[in-house]
Parts: C-alpha cells; sequence; structure tokens
C-alpha cells in the first residue's frame, strides 16, 4: 500500500517537474524575435518546401505570438498546455505532418542504435570492471583504466570522424553514411543486414565512448563488496575464487548497475545528436538538429518536451527500480 | 654543587628527548593530500598535460604568433590573418570517348590561382599547413585553447559559487526552503542540454550578439542547468555535517549562520568539492567544443578546437586528405579533458581518508 503512495507522490513529483520544464522551455522560445521567425518560414518557403498558410496561424494562435505582454504570454503558454493535453503539438514547419509523428517515425532508428550500443557496452563495460576490481593495482588494472578514460576524454564528433575516416573512407569496409544502400533495393533479412552494416561504425562510436562511466562505476562496486565481511567468509570456506567473485561478489554489484539500466531505458529513445549527424542518420537526434537549423519553432518545442519527459521517466524508473531490487531500501 | 648536577641531569634529559622530537614528522592534511598525490603516476601524468597546454595557449602566442593588433609582423601567423601569398592548385580529370569503335583517353590538367594559400602542407612557415581559409592551424590551435580553457574555468567557477551558495543555504536551513531549492534543482536537471542550447543559439542568432561573445552567454546557460549537481553535492554533504559535534560548539558560540555555513561547514565540504570541480572541467571543455563544432559557439574567423574540426562536416575531402587540418584540434580536446580526468582522479584517491595506499 505505502509503495503504491510513494508511486503515486513520485508521479504528481514529475509532473510538477514536467510543468516547470515546459514553462522555461516556452519562455525561451518567446524570446525569439517574431520577424526572425517570419525569415525562417520564408526561407524554408524558398528551399522548395511549402509551409501552409493554415500552419502558421495554427501556431501563431496556439503560442499567442504577437502579443507580448505578460498577460499575452502567460495566456499563450497555457493554450500550448492545452493544446498538449490532448497529445497536439503542432505541426511541423519543414516536414508538414504533426511533430508527433515525426518524433514517432524517426525515434525507432535511433532507439535501435542506441539499444544495439547498449547490450555491448553492458557486456563489454562489466567484464572489465569486474578484472579490474579483483586486479587492483595491478598492470591490467592500469591499462585498462587509462583506455576506459581516453574513451571517456574523446569527443564524439572527433572521434566518430575518425573512424568514418579510417573505415569508410580510406578502407572501405562499411559505409560513411545514411542508413539504407540506395543503389541496392533489399527487402527482408538483406534489409536488416544492409541496416547493420550502416549501423557498425555510429554502434562501435557510441560504445566505446561509453564504457568509460559504466566500468568505472562497476569497479568501484566491486572493490566495495571485495572489503565485505561475507567475501572474506565465502573465501575461509574454501571456495574457489572464480565462485567467490561469480557467485557472491558480483551478485551483490547487480543492484546499482540494474538501476542504473532502468534510468539508462527512457533515454533510448532520445537519439544521439552528434553521432547521429556525423553519420548522417535519419535519428531523431540529426531531424532535431536540421529542424533547429531551420527555424522549426513547433518542431523544436515538441522535441524539447519529449526529451524532459524522458528524462523524468528515467528518474522514476530508476528509483522505483532501486526499491524493487534492494530489498533494504525503503520507499518514503 | 647539587644545583649543577640537576642542572646537568636536566640538559640530558632534553638531549635524549630532543632527537625523539625530531623522529616524528608533522605533517598537515594538505601536505599528506598533495604526497599522496604525487605518489601516483597518472594524476602527474595529468598535471603534465593540463600544465603543458596551460603554456601552450597562454605563453605559445607570445612567442610563435603575430600579436600585433594589425598583423603588421610579416615573419609570424596572426589568429585571423590570412595567408594570402597565393597557391596554383592543379586539378586532373580523365575522360573516355569512343570513336569508331576506338577507345581514346583523355587527361585534361587545369591549373587554377587562387588568392589565398589555402590548404597549404605542413612546412616550416605552416607548422600544421593552413586550413580551408587559409588562417595558420598552429597558431590557431593555441588561440582555441586560451578561449576552451577560459570559458570552461569561468563556467565551473560560476557553478561552484552558485551550487555551494544554494546547497549550502538547503542543507542548513531544511524544511521548506531546502524543499524549494531541491524542487528547482529537480527541475533544471531535467532540461536537456544540447537541444535547448540550439534553441538559444538561435535567439542569439536573432538578435545580432558579436560572435567574441555568444560562447560566454552559452556558457552561461550551461552554468545555469549545471549547479544543480554542485548543489546535491553539498546539501547532501551538509545535512550530516550540521548534526555533528563541532556544529553544537559553533552554536553555542553565538556565531552568525552565514559564519556557520560558509566556514565551518563548507570548508569540510572542499575535498569533494575540488575533485567535482576538476572532473566538470573536464565536461565543461567537451560541451564548449561540442558547441562549436555545431558551428553554435566560436564562429569563424575566431578560432576554437570544436570550430577548427567543424570544417570538415562541410568539406569531406579535409576530412580524408588533409588530416593536419583537424586531428591536431581533436588531439587537444582530448589531451585537456583527460588531463583533468587524471588530475580529478588523482585527488579523489588523495583526498579520501580510507583510500590508504
Amino acid at each position: 500500500m505505502s509503495n503504491l503512495k510513494y508511486i503515486a507522490k513520485r508521479l504528481l513529483y514529475s509532473i510538477f517537474i514536467l510543468l516547470g520544464v515546459s514553462l522555461i522551455i516556452y519562455f525561451l522560445i518567446r524570446l525569439m524575435p517574431v520577424d526572425f521567425i517570419q525569415d525562417k518560414i520564408n526561407a524554408i518557403n524558398q528551399g522548395g518546401a511549402t509551409v501552409s498558410e493554415e500552419t502558421v496561424t495554427a501556431m501563431y494562435e496556439m503560442y499567442g505570438l504577437g502579443d507580448n505582454s505578460f498577460m499575452g504570454i502567460m495566456k499563450g503558454y497555457f493554450n500550448w498546455l492545452v493544446a498538449l493535453a490532448h497529445f497536439d503539438l503542432g505541426t511541423s514547419f519543414v516536414h508538414g505532418i504533426p511533430v508527433a509523428q515525426v518524433i514517432v517515425e524517426h525515434m525507432g532508428v535511433s532507439f535501435a542504435i542506441a539499444l544495439i550500443a547498449t547490450v555491448f557496452e553492458f557486456m563489454i563495460a562489466i567484464p572489465l570492471g569486474i578484472t579490474a576490481a579483483t586486479h587492483q593495482y595491478s598492470l591490467r588494472d592500469y591499462v585498462v583504466t587509462i583506455l576506459v578514460m581516453i574513451g571517456i576524454s574523446l569527443p564524439s564528433f572527433f572521434f566518430g570522424n575518425i573512424l568514418k575516416d579510417l573505415f569508410a573512407l580510406k578502407l572501405g569496409w562499411f559505409p560513411a553514411s545514411g542508413l539504407v544502400n540506395a543503389t541496392v533495393s533489399n527487402s527482408g533479412f538483406g534489409l536488416i543486414l544492409d541496416y547493420l552494416h550502416h549501423m557498425f561504425i555510429p554502434v562501435l562510436t557510441i560504445v566505446i565512448l561509453s564504457i568509460g562511466p559504466r566500468m568505472r562505476m562497476t569497479r568501484a562496486n566491486m572493490l566495495e563488496v571485495m572489503n565485505s565481511d561475507y567475501i572474506r567468509t565465502a573465501r575461509a570456506k574454501g571456495l574457489q575464487e572464480r565462485v567467490v567473485i561469480n557467485k557472491h561478489a558480483f551478485r551483490n554489484t547487480l543492484i546499482p548497475l540494474v538501476t542504473s539500466l532502468a534510468g539508462l531505458l527512457p533515454s533510448l529513445f532520445s537519439g544521439a545528436i552528434i553521432t547521429e549527424q556525423v553519420f548522417n542518420l535519419p535519428g531523431i537526434g540529426n531531424i532535431a538538429l536540421d529542424a533547429m537549423n531551420r527555424g522549426d519553432i513547433p518542431f523544436i518545442m515538441g522535441y524539447n518536451m519529449f526529451l524532459a519527459l524522458l528524462s523524468v521517466l528515467g528518474v522514476l524508473l530508476a528509483d522505483l527500480m532501486y526499491g524493487l531490487v534492494d530489498p533494504r531500501v525503503k520507499l518514503e | 654543587m647539587e644545583e649543577l648536577k640537576n642542572e646537568e641531569v636536566q640538559s640530558k634529559i632534553v638531549d635524549t628527548e630532543e632527537p625523539l622530537d625530531k623522529n616524528i614528522k608533522l605533517m598537515s592534511p594538505t601536505r599528506m593530500v598533495v604526497r599522496r598525490f604525487f605518489r601516483s603516476r597518472l594524476s602527474i601524468v595529468g598535471l603534465i598535460m593540463v600544465v603543458g597546454l596551460f603554456l601552450f595557449s597562454f605563453v605559445g602566442p607570445l612567442l610563435v604568433a603575430d600579436t600585433t593588433a594589425d598583423y603588421s609582423d610579416d615573419t609570424k601567423w596572426g589568429e585571423i590573418e590570412l595567408d594570402e601569398s597565393g597557391k596554383t592548385e592543379y586539378a586532373t580529370a580523365t575522360a573516355t570517348y569512343t570513336v569508331d569503335g576506338v577507345e581514346y583517353t583523355v587527361r585534361q590538367t587545369t591549373e587554377k590561382y587562387l588568392k589565398d594559400n589555402l590548404r597549404a602542407t605542413p612546412s616550416k612557415e605552416h607548422l600544421l599547413g593552413t586550413d580551408n581559409e587559409g588562417y595558420d592551424v598552429f597558431v590557431r590551435l593555441m588561440y582555441g585553447g586560451r578561449i576552451s580553457l577560459i570559458v570552461s574555468f569561468i563556467a565551473v567557477f560560476l557553478i561552484t559559487i552558485i551550487g555551494v551558495v544554494m546547497g549550502g543555504i538547503a542543507g542548513y536551513f531544511g524544511g521548506a526552503i531546502d524543499n524549494v531549492i531541491m524542487r528547482v534543482c529537480d527541475i533544471l536537471m531535467c532540461l536537456p542540454g544540447v537541444p535547448i542550447l540550439l534553441i538559444i543559439s538561435t535567439i542569439l542568432d536573432a538578435s545580432d550578439i558579436d560572435a567574441k561573445y555568444r560562447i560566454y552567454l552559452l556558457m552561461i546557460y550551461l552554468t545555469f542547468i549545471s549547479w544543480p549537481g554542485t548543489a546535491r553535492l553539498v546539501r547532501g554533504q551538509i545535512l550530516s555535517l550540521r548534526e555533528q559535534e563541532f556544529m553544537v560548539a559553533a552554536e553555542a558560540m553565538g556565531y552568525s549562520t552565514g559564519r556557520k555555513i560558509f566556514k565551518h561547514l563548507v570548508p569540510n565540504v572542499m575535498p569533494q568539492l575540488i575533485v567535482q570541480m576538476t572532473l566538470s572541467l573536464g565536461s565543461m571543455i567537451l560541451y564548449e567544443a561540442t558547441l562549436s563544432y555545431l558551428n553554435l559557439g566560436v564562429k569563424a574567423p575566431y578560432a576554437a578546437w570544436g570550430t577548427m574540426i567543424n570544417i570538415i562536416s562541410t568539406n569531406e575531402a579535409v576530412l580524408q586528405n588533409h588530416w593536419y587540418i583537424w586531428v591536431p584540434a581533436g588531439v587537444c580536446i582530448v589531451i585537456a579533458v583527460l588531463g583533468f580526468n587524471f588530475v580529478g582522479d588523482g585527488l579523489r584517491d588523495a583526498m579520501d581518508p580510507k583510500g590508504r595506499r
């Protein structure tokens, strides 16, 4: 019962946070001069696509643009909130379809890439963290630590471009950009293989950059557990070191890992702006970057709210999961 | 006679005690931390990297770059000084024709004279060549370092000040004030980073801000969304510290609230705070570089490491054939971030009283 009460309380908090976030984003959007928005719309019109008069008026109405008194801004904000409650995020200027639809259409690609990358990240980072911890201060520990530190320090746009230059442009093993090979029409299994072929370097980039924090987290938890009394007991019983590490120690490092995984889950949909830009993937991040460069206000607003929703969900899931996997934690 | 003996005995006691005293070496906590810090090889490497980059970007330009306002020094290059010595580029194209079943291959070489010396290969004159516009890459590398380091330091400094004040107040007073500050933190922590920076950048585009100051305004936003991390750290520490005896003593002495918070509680949070500051210096440099790479931060003609890599996002030929234009900037970013991370890690280990080694 108290758990249900806790969840209800957390949900209320989350709604409150989302309201706060939306207020800040809304005011930021309102800081844009209106004639600047008009210029951007004209630019889109000249670029071939047409932003219909209706879309623009609908947006002006939705945001209450043009009335810059405090009451006008507040009214615009409430208009926008009411529309949001009806799941109406407005119509994207660039794409000409509802913002929610653009997001749903493109988040699949981002999710696929992020999911594959996360699976590999955990599969590589956890064993590395364990060996580093069980061989603390040895050469192996130092080498692993230094390598993952370099991974943390690499900017994604720099490392992504290096991999692209090396594997795609110089060696020609993988395609340099995009998600499908336009010259060959594939279907079924062939299409999936083509996707994977295109995704390889982007996923490799993300995995190498994200192994670091996960490995260090595993190592720190492992070290803490290895110093506990029950590990000494297990060793004193004469258990094999392998059993002590895998069955007694590692299991107890799972709590923070599972918690962080729950927190990570929503963010898999958010898209990696930089990586998608470097490899020109049609993911949600790249679409957003393009939309923002072209002044697609409804999409920018919708995308930012989408991201905020994902991070609120992440925090919520992580907290709930923490109480679920660790019976010692009482949810309050 | 008796007195003399006593004196002798006493001097003997003093004599025997003195060496004992000298054997005990009293070390202040700070000295212990410094000693432990320098015992780790990684921290020393990190320190060398950071100091080296500082020298490179702040002292370097004084030695190799043209620092005169109008770039009148002809032997050196300035940050935005174009190499206008001119260059001839040759492009060869082959075309195949088939006439009456016989194949002819025509090779055509076109000669193009460029006003500026673009994409020059590394030479004595341009240590790392020139970029797409004809600027000296090596000199711009140094000026780019200045921007990255200055901007990151300002941001981390502001984040720490705001974080300490807000976290201190929240942790010390608790109750409603704590609740309000922590909820504000929750909201700010859920704000997206880069996407909102894109919005702000659009606003800056619309309001004609000088290209030189854009990056500072963007970093102010980063400060605005980053202080909650520090505030939470400080608050958590203060919550446990304020229950301890020395705080009861401070209460009994009748100290003012401000003095209790900032002279008695905050210094106790300093170790964690310093570590956090060092590590966030690295992430701020990454943020700044990413912004500049997306052409939101420092814009041409001014140099920043991210801006220098930005060239390849529009020009694939540079990515493939002119590594010396963009790779050095990336290496500089990695060295900076890695250096700060090594130093931060070293400090964490050195300051942790549990981690005896």
